[in-house]
Parts: structure tokens; C-alpha cells; sequence
């Protein structure tokens, strides 16, 4: 008896432990960046850009990023929303029978789980092939593939979770298959999609490798969809990788700002989460 | 009333409008689904393509299994690379497994309802953080203690090595496999557990004996993908690594993983024509490994799902 | 004078046969009451009534219904046209993720039953939707309890409202027959006395098939009694045969509760 209490008492303090870990490393990172990033956050690091001498520890901003990874974000953004919703819809059996869509969610799948730079290299080749140079607009393409199959899967599982039940009434009632989806299977499924667009939009603004290639790096800040666009993954990326110390810290700023707006995009998530559940039917 | 007729008899305007738009949206979202698939398919040939060059003048052999990375001389052995994904990968999995596992036993199995809830509100936090942080912290944090600890050891290292990368990719893919084990183990229904505990099992017996039993492919496939996960990431690593092409001896030598070498090289090598298709032949490697785990560990769940419904 | 015909109609889910060989003739403007033990099809062929099934994964039917002679099975019927002429009224009653008046006035407006949506029926009365609305609150007997409320959320509703929902949402489409699925199960007894006085007002103008397992409400309501055991058509008549001189030694057993 004595032993089977030891055995369990030592293996929960070793899930404590563990658990311990995880939350310290959390605590940690946001320390870590906060205490170095502050160091040499000001307003025009947010408001300007670059200046001549900026890589040598001058004065300048990386206002370029910002909105750079901002432009990058919206434009993915749209145009994976636009595409995966429906993707998401038409996964119902209704549309094309359990086999098609099964195959489907199966390519999404592994497209969801292709490494980022897999579709930096590939984004590349294509741009290649079609005269582009590196630009937001090649960005945006590269990064909508990388949302495409995070955005569809989770939509698709929050479509799933619309109870047969609620579809069958609205069939009852005559709904053809576009009515039941837009009016009934869209509305229940709402909080879910919305959950899915963040998802995708934190995945797609700090990712680096899928637009080192194709989306380049600039410090003006794009006036067209041909122009090179800077990001603040790479902003993160290439500062760090200087040997000017004051450059260096300016990574550490360019990540508290990352990561701020990661952040406050889950809040600002969680919280709308709440308005969109309003119709909701449990 | 009226008796209306269903058939034989001309639609009405709405009738005709609605059955129109049915069929849009139908074809449409059929449509969607096609261009899905062919999206896949376009990404897969694309990189075959361009890989095609060097698949057709180095034996596939060679390629594999060489040690000699000297793009100049036209000789593509992406053996360092490969085992420097594979070692990098092994070494994060080694560390991350056991406190995954025992960190999602305690959320699924002893927390309470508010503490789980606040357990997943990090653990998502965690997960949604850009790799370029991870490996910003690497740098930081990981890289100096590397150092530190091969000082003690005795090993001469700069702290850029396989052990810092595979501990920042061990904290990268910590939230990622918890989050799915404590879905797994919330899966197991509730009369297994009761069961054992009504025969006098403790807590603790009751998962290892019952609960860690049944949960047990699920589990394995949470792994899979962990490791499907971090066999890809790219920058964290890149950044702590090292990216020395050769064959790393101990965890304190640098190792090349192949994400890195794509980012480190792709888009300067148009002059060199093999380089390029040497570079796709990674990314193509990269793509099937993935996909294959990603899918094996994705089946299983949706075995286990199906099964639990 | 009948309003349904089944002919030699055949169900099974997979390998599983549900429903043999079903022949029923359903009259017209009466409540029909489909009873029978746990298990025994009723709900299946309520179903196969409006083409419900046809939502079901592996199913097959065999066999003909017509309604009003028209059959429903044959090619090119669109179910949509079907189901509007046949509404369906659950066991639990999902309301539709929306607010109350919405719930209501989306079956007229998928239709173009109202005035704003432009023409449906030649002679059809053109009505304005919020009039229709209420119309149909009135006649499920839920318009008092909800009329200061119409735009909030319907599942905010009590159960027993959210099933007289279900009733208006089924009357709003103008249809011919009502399919009711144990349509008291769900409820609190008042609500459930509430809804059965709403269909002895209704079989006025529908003919109302309702699947029932509680013996006692078939008896209240039913003016024909469809009986199914274990997949088959046992007997089917008018109450007061069926309840008084009942043929079959299945249907005198079930009577008298002996199998349930």
C-alpha cells in the first residue's frame, strides 16, 4: 500500500514538474523579449523607416515591417478566407459524398503539414517561371498557401460540429442544400470559422521561410503589389543575424512588437468569440 | 384547401431562381475542392520538376547517402543534411516526449476544470508564437548555456549546435503535442476510468494501467505529428544551429538541417543549374516525410475519433 | 378520400431492413397516429413520407408513395417542393440558429410566400412577412409569449416554446400534411397539452401523421391508427375499430400493454 502511495506522489511531483516547464518557458520567452525588447523601443522605431546608417545602429524604425507584415497578413488573409470557406462548406457530404471529401481533408492534411519553406522554395520556382520578382504580391500568393490548409481544415471541423439534427430541419422545411448552408450551417459554425481565420492570420504573420524568397526585403514601404515588402519575422531574422550590438537589439524590438500583435489578436479573438456565438443552438 | 400539384407543371420564377442557385453553389463549391486538389498536386509535380535535373545525373544513391556537399564541383551528397534533420528532430522528440506526456497526463487526468482551461489558454499562447522568437530566445538563452555546459564537458563548442537546436525545437513542439495528447486523453470515456477506480485502483493505477492503455495510439500519433512538426521547421533552427555541412560527431558539433540549407542558399543559385534542383530535391524530401507521418498520425486520430462517436 | 398512398414500401439502413413491405392508405384531414414499440420503424416511415431519409448515409428505399397521386420517388421530383407540401415537426426541437422571427419567416422567404419577395402562387394572397409572422406565432399558440421578443435569439427559448416554434415554422410554409416525430416527447406536460390542442385545431385543415409510443395520446388524438411491430404493418383503421375490436393478436396484446 505504502509503495503504490509513493509511486504516485513521485510521479505527480514529475507532472508538476513538467508542467512547471512548460509554463516557465512561456514566462520566459515574454520576459526575455520584453526586457530586451523595451531596451530600445521608442516611437520611431514604430513610426519610421529606415534611415541611411539604420544597419550600423543609426537612427531609423522598422516601420517598413510593420506595415509590411500587416499589408502581407490582410492580403493572405482575404484570399485564403475566400477560399477556404467554401473549401470548408462543400466538405459536407452533401456535396460531393463522403469519398471525394474524405480525399480532400486528406490533401489538406498533408498540405497543412508541408514545411513552410517547402512553400517558400516552391512560391519561388513559380514566380520564376512567370517573370515576378520577389514582391508583396508574391508574398501574398506564398502565404495564402500556407493559410489555404490551416484555415479549410479548422473550418472544416467547426462545420462538422453542426449537429445533423439542425441541417435536418431546415431540409424539413424545404431548404435546397446552398439555403441549409448559408442560413443555418454557416451561422451555428461561425465562432469556429472566425477561430479558424485567426489560427491561420498567427500562423501567417510570423511565419519567415515561406517569404524569404518571395516576398524580399525592402526598407521603404510598398506602394504597388510588384514592390519588394519587408516583414517582421524577417526584420527579427536579419537583425539578429548582425554584428552591430545596437542592431541586435532592435531583433528583440522587432519580436515584442511580433509578438504583441499575436497576442493581441487572440484576445481581441476570444472576445468576439462571444458576439459571434449569439445565435448559437446547443 | 388547394391541392398544389408538385410536378407537371412550370416552376415558378422563385422555383426556377432557387434551383439555379442551387446548382451554382453546388458546382462552385465542387469546384473549390477540385482546385484544392489540383493546388496539391501542382506543388508536388512542380517540385519533381525541378528536382528532375539532378535526379536524372546523380544516382538517387549517391544523393542520399554522400557526404560530399561541394555544389561547385558538381558533387550533391545531401547525407549531412539529412542526418543533421533527423538528429536535430530525434534529440528535440527525446526531450519533449516525457514532459508532454506527463504534463497532458496531469491536465487531462488530475486538474480541475478552471486550471485545464487556464493550462490551454498558455499552452495555445505558446504554440501561436512565430518560430523567429523561438529562435531569437534560442540565441539568447539556449546558445550561451550550450556553450556553458560543452565548457563543462569539456567538448569545444560555440554553443551553435545540435543540442541548442534541438532544445529550442523541443520547446517549440511542447504546446503542439500537449494540446493534441490532452484531446486523446479526454477521449477515453469516462466508465473506463470509473471501472478501475471502482475495483480500488488509485488515480495513478488507473491511468497507468487503463487510461495510458487505451489512449495509447492516440498518443503515438500526437507524437508523430510533433515530430512531422519540428522535421520541417525552418528558422528556430537555422538559428541556433549552426550550419556546418558536415556530419555531426557529438550533440555539441553544429549540424545542417535541410530546411536550413534550402533557406540558407535557395534564390542565389540560378548560376549554378544542379544546385538548384539539388535544393528542390531537399524540399521534395522534406514534403514526402512529412506528408507520410503527418498522414499516418492523422488517419489514426480520425480512427480513434470515429470509433468514440 | 386519401391523401397518402404506400405502396409496398421497403427501408433498410446497410445491410439492416427496417421497414418490409409497407402497403397504407392515409386519409385525408384526420390525425393519423403511427404507434408501436421502441424500434419498429415508426419514425423511418414517417420519414420516408417527405424524403427525410434520403439525409441518411447507406439507405435504401423500395417501393412507392404517392401524395395526392403523385409519386414521390419517381425521377426528377424535387424534394424541396415535396418537403414544402409536407412540413416535418422533430422530437427535439433545434431551432434554427437565429433569432425568433427569423425562424419563422425563413420557410416563407426560401418560398416567396410573402408579399416583399415578388410572386409564388397566381392566386396566393400576397402578405407582408412580419404580418406572416405573426400569423403563424397566433396559430402554434406562441405569439403572446414572444411578441415583445421577436428579434432575440430562438434558442434562448424555453423547450417547450422552442417545439411550438418548430409548429409555426412548419405552418409557415403552407403545407398540406404535417409529419410530427413523437412531438410531446421533449416536453413538460403542460407544453405537451398545449401542442395537442394546437392539432386538434390544425386537423381542420391538414392531415396531420403523428408517431407517438405513448398509447394514451394516440387514443386522445387519433382518428386512424397505423400499428407496426418489429418492422411490420400489423393493422391500420379508423380509433375506434382499432381500439374496440382489434384483429390481430399483436395489436390486442400491445393494447392491453402486455408488449411494449
Amino acid at each position: 500500500m505504502k509503495s503504490r502511495k509513493r509511486e504516485e506522489v513521485f510521479f505527480k511531483a514529475l507532472m508538476m514538474a513538467s508542467l512547471t516547464l512548460v509554463f516557465l518557458a512561456l514566462t520566459g520567452i515574454v520576459a526575455v523579449i520584453a526586457a530586451k525588447g523595451l531596451s530600445s523601443l521608442n516611437l520611431a522605431m514604430i513610426l519610421e523607416t529606415p534611415k541611411g546608417g539604420y544597419y550600423l545602429g543609426k537612427e531609423g524604425g522598422i516601420a517598413n515591417a510593420i506595415i509590411g507584415s500587416l499589408y502581407l497578413v490582410a492580403g493572405a488573409t482575404v484570399l485564403s478566407l475566400l477560399i477556404s470557406l467554401p473549401v470548408a462548406l462543400a466538405l459536407q457530404k452533401e456535396y460531393l459524398g463522403k469519398r471525394f471529401a474524405d480525399i480532400t481533408r486528406l490533401v489538406l492534411d498533408i498540405l497543412w503539414g508541408t514545411p513552410s519553406i517547402v512553400y517558400g522554395a516552391f512560391g519561388f520556382v513559380v514566380m520564376v517561371l512567370l517573370g515576378l520578382r520577389a514582391s508583396l504580391l508574391g508574398g501574398i500568393i506564398v502565404l495564402t498557401l500556407l493559410m489555404i490548409p490551416i484555415m479549410a481544415r479548422a473550418m472544416d471541423e467547426a462545420v462538422r460540429l453542426v449537429p445533423f439534427e439542425l441541417k435536418e430541419m431546415a431540409y424539413a422545411i424545404g431548404a435546397n442544400r446552398i439555403e441549409t448552408t448559408l442560413a443555418v450551417v454557416l451561422k451555428q459554425a461561425l465562432p469556429g470559422i472566425f477561430t479558424g481565420v485567426i489560427l491561420a492570420f498567427g500562423r501567417g504573420i510570423g511565419d519567415a521561410a515561406s517569404i524569404l524568397f518571395t516576398a524580399g526585403y525592402t526598407d521603404e514601404i510598398p506602394t504597388s503589389l510588384l514592390d519588394p515588402v519587408a516583414s517582421l519575422p524577417l526584420a527579427v531574422f536579419f537583425q539578429s543575424g548582425t554584428p552591430v550590438p545596437e542592431v541586435q537589439a532592435r531583433a528583440f524590438t522587432a519580436a515584442l512588437i511580433l509578438l504583441f500583435i499575436v497576442l493581441v489578436v487572440n484576445i481581441i479573438a476570444r472576445l468576439l468569440g462571444w458576439r459571434f456565438s449569439r445565435n448559437i443552438v446547443r | 384547401m388547394k391541392e398544389t400539384q408538385m410536378k407537371d407543371r412550370l416552376p415558378s420564377r422563385q422555383l426556377r431562381k432557387r434551383r439555379l442557385q442551387e446548382w451554382l453553389g453546388v458546382v462552385a463549391g465542387r469546384g473549390v475542392l477540385i482546385v484544392v486538389n489540383v493546388l496539391a498536386l501542382g506543388i508536388f509535380c512542380g517540385l519533381l520538376w525541378k528536382a528532375g535535373p539532378i535526379l536524372q545525373a546523380i544516382p538517387l544513391c549517391d544523393l542520399l547517402f554522400s557526404s560530399d556537399w561541394h555544389p561547385l564541383k558538381n558533387s550533391f551528397g545531401l547525407f549531412p543534411f539529412i542526418v543533421g534533420t533527423l538528429a536535430v528532430t530525434g534529440l528535440a522528440m527525446l526531450m519533449a516526449i516525457p514532459v508532454c506526456l506527463l504534463a497532458s497526463v496531469y491536465l487531462a487526468e488530475y486538474a480541475g476544470r478552471r486550471f485545464r482551461e487556464l493550462a490551454r489558454l498558455v499552452i495555445d499562447i505558446l504554440a501561436g508564437i512565430p518560430s523567429v522568437i523561438y529562435g531569437l530566445c534560442g540565441i539568447l538563452v539556449i546558445v550561451p548555456f550550450v556553450a556553458w555546459l560543452g565548457d563543462r564537458a569539456g567538448a569545444a563548442t560555440t554553443g551553435y549546435s545540435l543540442l541548442a537546436g534541438g532544445l529550442v525545437l523541443a520547446v517549440m513542439v511542447i504546446p503542439f503535442i500537449i494540446s493534441i495528447s490532452v484531446e486523446v486523453l479526454r477521449m477515453v470515456p469516462d466508465p473506463v476510468r470509473e471501472s478501475a477506480l471502482a475495483l480500488g485502483a488509485t488515480r495513478w493505477e488507473t491511468v497507468k494501467y487503463v487510461v495510458l492503455r487505451k489512449a495509447k495510439r492516440g498518443l503515438l500519433a500526437a507524437v508523430v505529428l510533433g515530430f512531422a512538426r519540428a522535421f520541417g521547421e525552418t528558422m528556430a533552427v537555422l538559428m541556433v544551429v549552426g550550419n556546418v555541412a558536415e556530419v555531426p560527431a557529438s550533440v555539441f558539433d553544429p549540424a545542417y538541417p535541410l530546411p536550413a540549407l534550402i533557406a540558407n542558399n535557395y534564390g542565389e543559385v540560378m548560376s549554378i543549374p544542379l544546385y538548384d534542383a539539388a535544393l528542390m530535391t531537399a524540399a521534395l524530401i522534406l514534403m514526402l516525410v512529412v506528408a507520410f507521418f503527418s498522414l499516418t498520425a492523422h488517419y489514426t486520430l480520425m480512427r480513434i475519433g470515429a470509433a468514440n462517436e | 378520400m386519401s391523401k397518402i398512398e404506400v405502396k409496398s414500401l421497403s427501408v433498410s439502413f446497410g445491410s439492416h431492413q427496417v421497414l418490409r413491405d409497407i402497403n397504407l392508405t392515409i386519409p385525408d384531414r384526420q390525425i393519423v397516429a403511427i404507434i408501436g414499440p421502441s424500434g419498429c420503424g415508426k419514425t423511418t416511415l414517417l420519414k420516408s413520407l417527405n424524403r427525410l431519409l434520403d439525409l441518411n448515409e447507406d439507405v435504401s428505399v423500395a417501393g412507392d408513395i404517392f401524395v395526392d397521386g403523385e409519386n414521390i420517388y419517381a425521377p426528377g421530383m424535387d424534394v424541396t417542393v415535396l418537403r414544402k407540401k409536407v412540413g416535418f415537426l422533430p422530437q427535439r426541437p433545434y431551432p434554427l440558429p437565429m433569432s425568433i422571427f427569423q425562424n419563422v419567416a425563413f420557410g416563407p422567404r426560401i418560398h416567396g410566400l410573402d408579399a416583399s419577395r415578388g410572386a409564388s402562387d397566381e392566386k396566393a394572397e400576397k402578405k407582408d412577412m412580419s404580418a406572416l409572422v405573426e400569423h403563424y406565432l397566433r396559430l402554434a399558440g406562441l405569439w403572446e409569449e414572444v411578441k415583445d421578443r421577436l428579434h432575440a435569439p430562438a434558442a434562448k427559448l424555453s423547450i417547450g416554446q422552442q417545439q411550438r416554434l418548430a409548429l409555426a415554422r412548419v405552418l409557415s410554409i403552407e403545407p398540406e400534411v404535417i409529419l410530427a416525430d413523437e412531438p410531446t416527447s421533449a416536453l413538460d406536460p403542460i407544453s405537451a397539452k398545449l401542442v395537442e390542442t394546437q392539432f386538434r385545431i390544425l386537423k381542420k385543415d391538414y392531415t396531420i401523421i403523428l408517431v407517438t409510443h405513448i398509447l394514451r395520446q394516440a387514443r386522445r388524438l387519433g382518428d386512424y391508427i397505423v400499428f407496426l411491430y418489429m418492422g411490420d404493418l400489423v393493422e391500420h383503421e379508423p380509433a375506434a375499430q382499432f381500439f374496440s375490436s382489434p384483429r390481430d393478436e399483436k395489436t390486442r396484446a400491445y393494447i392491453n400493454g402486455e408488449i411494449s
